[in-house]
Parts: C-alpha cells; structure tokens; sequence
C-alpha cells in the first residue's frame, strides 16, 4: 500500500477544505440554523411533539443526515472532478498508486469533511433545542457509515461527470429530494398509509430511520433493518467503484 | 547495455477508431537525451502518455528498468517523472506544498532539504510561498519540472518542454536539461523545435502518423543522412546553366548570381573536382565559394516528407 500517496491526496484535500472554510462549514452551519428558524419555530409551534419529543430536537438528526449526505456527495464529486477538469488528474494517473489508494484518499477526506460539519451542526442545533443522544456509539456508527457511502456515491459522480451541469444534477435532482421525502422532518406513521408504503421505497428513510433512533429511540422501521440498508447501499457503492476502476471509465482512455 | 524503457511493439487505438500508435518498438538507454520529433498528431504524447502510466496500451509492452508498466506499475511509475505540454497545476497552492503533495503522491517520505535544493536550483526559493496563480509562465513551466522531480526520478519526460517559451527561457531550460543528465537522469523529450533537439540530444527519434520513422545518434543521423551544398558566387550573371553542366544537377539562385550543387558527402567521388574543371572548360568563373551542411530540420522534414 503506498499510504504516503493514500495521505498526501487526504491532506491535500483537507487543505482545500480550510481554504474554502466558509463554503465548506461556515455555509451549511447557517443553512441549518434557517432550517430551526423556519422548521423548528414556524412549524414546531404547531406541531409540538412527536412520540415525546419536541418538534425542534426530533428534526436535529434529519438535518443532520441532510447536510452530511449533501456535504458527502459535494466533496467527494468535487474533489475527483476538479482534477479532470483542469488536467490535474494526469499526476494522480501516473503516480505509483492504486485506485483504491485515491479512492481512500478522496472519499476518506470528503467523508471527513462531512462528518465534520454534521458535529458541528449537531453542537450548532445544541445551541437552539435540548438535545439528548440514547446511544452515541450508534450514533457514531451512523454517521461514519453514511459519510462513507455518500461520500463513494459522490466520487462515482465525479467520475461519471463531465460537464459541472452533470455534476449538479444528481445532488439536485435526486438525493436532496430523497433527503426531504425520507423522514428528515417528520415521522413516516404522520403521513397517509398510501406514502408510508412508498417512503418504503425511499433508501434514505431508513437511513435517517437508524440515525434518529440512535438519539431517541424512535425509529419508521427497526435499526437493523437501518443497518442492512445502510450496509447494501455502502456495498452497491463500492461495487460500482470497483467496476469504474477495473474498467478504466471515463478515467484512462 | 540494457535498455532502462524497452517498448516492444506497442500500439494503440483510441475509442473513436483513430490509431495513435503502429507497432511501435524503441528502446531508450540510461542516461541519455532522447528527442522525439514529429509532427502535431504523429503519436508523441500518446507514446509518453503510455509509458507513463496515463493512457491504456493497446497492444505490445513497456517495461522500465525492467518493469513491466502494467503489472509492475508501482515500480516503473516511482521512476519516471513527467512534465506534460500543457501548464496544469492547482492555481490555489501553494509551490511548497505542490512540490511537497507531488513528492508524497509518489511514495517518498517528507525530505524538506531536498525540496529546498529543489527550489533552489530551478530559481523558485523564493517563491516557495506563493500561490501558483501569482507565478508567470516561465515560473510555472519550473514548477512543472520541480513537481517531475519532486520524487527523485531516474526518468525524465518532458513534452514540449520549451512550447511558447521565449529564446532566454529556452536556453536556461536546455542548460538544465543538460545539468540534469549530468546528474544521471535521463530524459525524453519531444518538440517540434528541431534545433532543440540539435542543441540537446544525444538521439533523435523520428515519429510521424504513428509509427517511428528513424532513432539514430544525432551525429550519425546527420552523417548519414544529411548532404551538403557547394555555392558558387559568379563573376558574371548567368541566364540558364549551360548545357554542358546539366549532369551536375546545378540550381542557378539569386537572379543568376549563383550556382548551387548538391552532394552525398559519403559517396566515393562527390563529384566537386569533375565540376570545377567542367565551369573552367565553360568558361565559368567565380569570385567565392561556401559550403553547407543540412541541418537535422532538413533531414526531419525529407524523413516526414518520404513517409507521406
């Protein structure tokens, strides 16, 4: 393994996190304190509580979910399509270093970086609601495993992308809508029995499922099933990594 | 001696059906400078682009130093570096840390005195802080050799090294080149500056439409393939070459003031002393004569031209 190559692509783009600070946490820290303004106040004071659990505190780990998830797929897509995009990528092609080496090396840093800014959004939400963690190992684990996946998912994107347009559409037009539809500020028993079937459908929902029972114990659908999910998911990326690099896609020609 | 790249028939065609590369065989020795001319188009890059781990091969091998490219790429990528034509760097880095990022990329473990040296020797100490957007072109052309060398590299490629760079740059990019043989790199570059390659190397390859039209000493290939000219200053103006002549081949140039032959410098007879005697017996005198030797642009322009 050349662990030197795996950490000089960590830190370099780590480095370009502390460069971009504001854009990187300072922007989704203020996202998530209009999300309690506007979700928590406006909202929240109609609906009060759900299952024992004040409206403001149960959306935390959904907001949460829903900056790491966004955050992951960002910098990881960002981080892998920026060098194709300004001819960068020849020095990582021709360094002694495998493809899985550069894929430890970006995703590690871009799930970093999320991981990052869903703690400090997590201390951030502290400051607004009274927050309590029932299991924080689980919690821990939930974090780490999303950042992961999401942060694979992104770098497919990056990879796959070849224009910034394509590099949007996917945050865009798919997670972020599966974020809001999976449960991040309401429970699935509130909606119609119709859409509790298809939230079904929504991968994410159990995703924010697990995350918000390792909180309150509260959960759409139990946390193994949460963790089966997850664990799918993390390993359909990882198979598609594998495919993009054994075939070389849109990376060598 | 054991070639250091040995590239056995290696060819490669690109997804839209054009062939960049036919069969290729070459093989580099350590230490030397191997100029690698052709035209826009003629399978450089892709060539370089291979060996270098950036490209898939089609068909055929590369090994370096004895390791194959594709099953031992770690060993042969740690011993290449490679300048590409086109500036591409990180406008937001810094040059320290791009050298240093390059240096770690490649495996090799933090070594500041050496980046230091570095710097020093290409003339960038003191930019060592500065971003990469705040450099010139010149700078950044440096920077572009610092970050090749960053991993101590046995191997230097450098594509069009010296492509829009002024006369003065040019010259202190070939002193380095030269400095940096000395200190037992070898190196492959390509141009289209065919002076460049007079200048520098120790071969010369001749590439075009894929395929490699000729790799000589460059001394030997100007030997064997270059010809020399006879010019003969006239005393009087000349209409036509008199019949007489006509064997010769004789251009009359410069509005009849001059007469040209062209020789083979390696044939038996060059034929100059029959000529001297043949414009006396005409009547022919002159006040001067001069002669020249084709250059390697003239000799890379006849292989290109034969070749099509």
């Amino acid at each position: 393994m050349n662990w030197r190559g795996v950490l000089a692509i960590y830190r370099f783009e780590m480095a370009r996190t502390f460069r971009t600070l504001f854009q990187s946490v300072v922007s989704p820290v203020i996202s998530t304190a209009l999300y309690f303004v506007v979700f928590g106040s406006a909202i929240g004071s109609r609906i009060q509580e759900v299952e024992g659990v004040s409206y403001g505190s149960f959306i935390v780990p959904g907001l949460i979910m829903l900056s790491l998830m966004t955050q992951s797929v960002s910098n990881a897509s960002f981080g892998i399509y920026f060098p194709k995009f300004t001819g960068t990528i020849y020095e990582i092609l021709s360094a002694p270093i495998s493809y899985l080496e550069i894929a430890f090396g970006y995703v590690g840093a871009a799930a970093t970086k999320s991981v990052m800014v869903g703690l400090i959004i997590l201390a951030t939400a502290g400051l607004f609601v009274p927050l309590e963690i029932a299991h924080p190992w689980w919690m821990l684990l939930f974090l780490l495993l999303t950042a992961i996946t999401f942060s694979l998912f992104g770098f497919i994107i990056g990879i796959w992308a070849d224009n910034f347009e394509k590099l949007q559409i996917i945050p865009l037009l798919v997670v972020t809508p599966l974020v809001f539809l999976g449960g991040s500020f309401y429970s699935v028993d509130m909606l119609p029995p119709v859409w509790q079937k298809i939230s079904l459908l929504n991968p994410v929902m159990y995703l924010v499922s697990g995350f918000r029972w390792s909180f309150y114990e509260l959960s759409d659908v139990t946390v193994g099933v949460s963790l089966l999910m997850i664990c799918v998911f993390l390993g359909a990326c990882i198979f598609l990594v594998w495919r993009i690099f054994a075939t070389g896609y849109r990376i060598k020609t | 001696m054991r070639p250091l790249i040995s590239v056995v028939n290696l060819s490669k065609t690109y997804e839209g059906g054009f062939t960049a590369l036919h069969d290729i065989s070459l093989e580099i020795r350590e230490g030397e400078i191997l100029a690698l001319l052709g035209p826009n188009g003629a399978g450089k890059t892709t060539l370089i682009s291979i060996v270098c781990g950036i490209v898939n091969p089609g068909g055929g091998s590369v090994t370096v130093d004895g390791f194959d490219i594709v099953a031992d790429y770690r060993q042969s990528r740690e011993r290449i570096g490679l300048v590409p034509q086109e500036l591409t760097t990180d406008a937001f880095e810094s040059v320290w840390n791009t050298v240093s990022f390059t240096r770690g990329l490649f495996g090799k473990a933090p070594d500041p005195d050496y980046i230091e040296q570095l710097l020093k020797d290409l003339s960038l100490w003191d930019k060592k802080d500065n971003r990469i957007m705040q450099l010139s072109g010149g700078m950044k052309r440096r920077l572009m050799i610092a970050k090749a060398l960053s991993h101590e590299p046995r191997i230097l490629f450098l594509d069009e090294p010296t492509a829009g760079v002024d006369v003065s740059l040019r010259q202190d990019m070939w002193g380095l080149v030269r400095r940096l043989r000395e200190s037992g790199v070898t190196i492959i570059l390509t141009t289209h500056y065919i002076e460049e390659a007079e200048e520098i190397a120790d071969r010369v390859g001749v590439i075009n439409r894929g395929r490699i039209v000729v790799v000589e000493d460059k001394v030997e290939l100007m030997r064997k393939m270059g010809s020399k000219q006879l010019t003969l200053d006239l005393h009087d103006t000349l209409d036509q070459v008199p019949e007489a002549l006509a064997e010769y081949g004789l251009e009359l140039q410069n509005d009849g003031q001059q007469l040209v032959y062209t020789y083979d410098v390696h044939r038996e007879r060059t034929g100059i002393t029959a000529l001297l005697g043949a414009l006396s017996e005409a009547g022919i005198r002159f006040r001067d004569l001069k002669t020249d030797q084709s250059s390697l642009e003239d000799i890379f322009v006849n292989l290109v031209r034969e070749q099509e």
